[in-house]
């Protein structure tokens, strides 16, 4: 029997139909979620509203309340009048002194906890990765390890080493420190996985130890993963502790929450252009030396 | 240094329902070359491994001198691997890593943690490292990326690094499959002076017969997991070459096939 154009006509149909199937079940699927994802999450909730003219009305409630979303924004714009432009500017950065000084407090959290989270992850990701690990218990262990340093929310870690250190960026640092070194070591671990054996396998015959092959044979192969993940680490971490301060765990985040509490809106809205401009600053350094780095490293 | 013959007693491994290897033993005196033959799937890169530990044996012994090296844990395997060097197929080198730092890797069982984490060594074993890279002509590439050498090249270098070893055995797996005849010629060469100067023990996987004669005092052919013969290159004729790669349905088998000598035969 051999396989003629006829047999492949016929396979080459069933293959197609197959495809389509796959295909349009899983859109029916995804279609379906997202539905009954949105109606748990309340976005067809219907609501009562007050119109202008003081009576109420019942309405969909995206359409009823994207009014206030602009009500609260136009609240956080400041007076700014040509000709007193300086000095309007002047008093909505009034507490700008404060803020600088907290900003800079803000970065370097960032920064630190860039640093222990990547000494942390880096250490653990060898042992978590399925390829490299030596014993499957350690294994186990290193990954579930990570799984709940990067399960617990930072706000969380933070309310702990506040509880346990008191008020100030020590605690800031060391609730990020450790979601960042759960997440990069998550990261990294898979970088690990992707990597080609050969190199381990010529440390290993060499006389080389479980250590020997890791920092010879694996390391020299991710380091511009390495690099490119811990420079994004930095932007989120930055971010991240510019919110901490809201738990007392310094940095920025205690200004947010006094401006929120205090309805001062205006310091709001300066304080999200610090953050925003700080933010774009780093991103926008981080790729040039990522690209720097990576560069030198690939040559 | 003491020389001892490395001795294979009934080593079997399986993987999973298949045996790579089946009740293999072997008594192989200091010094020799030996060429170990057969078609792809006999069992030749895992007797390889067997030997230098990369595997471990589903039963049997491999000894050497007094060490029972199937029992060696921790410290002393890796004190074995660094006496039994072994190059690859495919080198095995740290691409992203220079060329010197690649021999210096064959210094690692030496090596403590903090230094050998610090990637530090020491001008001795740097000196070293170039005295074997002159040897094998690499020395103006030494602080190259090995990953941008050539094939013929890389396989240098994986020998300079087996060299800094300083083995007493030198395994090597298909050390020349993957390169074109001239620098496959160098490499075979390589392994020979190894072997005449400082008379080591080589154990050779090849695929090519004419290699094989050439280089080789002795030859084992390996067919299913077992030896099937082991003897000299004269001994080494065309029927049994038939039996070892089994040519059923082939009309006529010819070594020169998969020879990859630089001459051209001319047909008479």
């Amino acid at each position: 029997m051999t396989y003629s154009l006829t047999d492949f006509d016929r396979d080459y149909r069933e293959h197609r139909r197959r495809s389509r199937m796959v295909f349009w079940s899983a859109a029916l699927l995804l279609a379906v979620l997202t539905w009954v994802t949105s109606a748990l999450s309340g976005f067809f909730k219907v609501t009562q509203y007050t119109l202008p003219d003081g009576s109420r009305e019942e309405g969909w409630v995206i359409p009823a309340g994207l009014p206030r979303l602009g009500e609260y924004l136009s609240k956080t714009i400041p007076e700014l009048r040509w000709e007193s432009l300086l000095a309007d500017i002047a008093n909505w950065f009034g507490r700008g002194a404060i803020w600088a000084e907290l900003l800079l407090e803000t970065v370097l959290i960032g920064f630190l906890a860039t640093l222990f989270g990547v000494i942390g992850g880096l250490l653990l990701s060898f042992v978590a990765s399925r390829n490299l690990s030596p014993a499957p218990w350690m294994l186990w262990v290193s990954r579930r390890s990570l799984e709940i340093m990067r399960t617990v929310p930072e706000l969380v870690w933070a309310l702990i080493f506040v509880f346990c250190f008191g008020v100030g960026p020590m605690a800031g640092v060391l609730a990020i420190s450790i979601h960042a070194a759960g997440a990069l070591g998550k990261l990294y671990s898979e970088a690990n996985e992707n990597i080609d054996m050969r190199p381990v396998e010529g440390v290993k015959a060499a006389g080389g130890s479980w250590a020997d092959q890791m920092r010879w044979g694996v390391f020299p192969q991710v380091l511009p993963n390495v690099i490119s993940y811990t420079l994004l680490r930095f932007e989120i971490n930055v971010r991240s502790s510019s919110i901490i301060g809201y738990v007392g765990a310094g940095g920025l985040g205690q200004e947010l929450r006094t401006a929120i509490s205090l309805q001062e809106y205006t310091n709001l809205s300066a304080l999200f252009l610090i953050i925003f401009a700080t933010v774009i600053v780093i991103d926008w350094a981080s790729e040039r030396i990522r690209h720097r780095i990576i560069g030198i490293v690939t040559a | 240094m003491e020389q001892h013959s490395l001795i294979l007693s009934d080593i079997t491994r399986r993987f999973g329902e298949t045996t790579a290897v089946s009740r293999v033993s072997l008594e192989i005196p200091p010094g020799q070359f030996v060429g170990v033959i057969g078609r792809s799937g006999a069992g030749k890169s895992t007797l390889l491994r067997l030997i230098n530990r990369l595997i471990d044996p589903s039963s049997g012994r491999i000894t050497h001198g007094g060490r029972e090296i199937t029992a060696l844990r921790g410290r002393a395997l890796r004190e074995w691997r660094r006496d039994c060097a072994m190059i690859f197929q495919q080198f095995n080198l740290v691409e992203r890593l220079d060329v010197l730092s690649n021999v210096l890797v064959g210094r690692l069982a030496e090596r403590g943690f903090l230094s050998s984490m610090a990637m530090r060594f020491s001008d001795a074993e740097r000196t070293e490292a170039l005295r074997a890279l002159e040897r094998l002509d690499l020395l103006p590439q030494a602080l190259q990326k090995a990953g941008t050498l050539s094939g013929g090249q890389q396989q240098r270098v994986a020998i300079a690094r087996a060299l800094v070893q300083k083995p007493r055995i030198m395994l090597a797996d298909e050390p020349i499959a993957s390169l074109d005849p001239g620098n496959a010629t160098r490499v075979m060469e390589a392994l020979r002076s190894i072997n005449a100067e400082d008379g080591l023990t080589v154990l050779v996987n090849l695929h090519t017969i004419d290699t094989a004669r050439t280089y080789c005092q002795r030859i084992i052919a390996m067919r299913e997991g077992r030896v099937f013969f082991d003897g000299t290159p004269r001994q080494l004729t065309n029927d049994v070459l038939r039996d070892i790669y089994g040519s059923d349905g082939l009309a006529e088998f010819s070594e020169s096939v998969t020879s990859t000598s630089v001459r051209v035969k001319v047909p008479a």
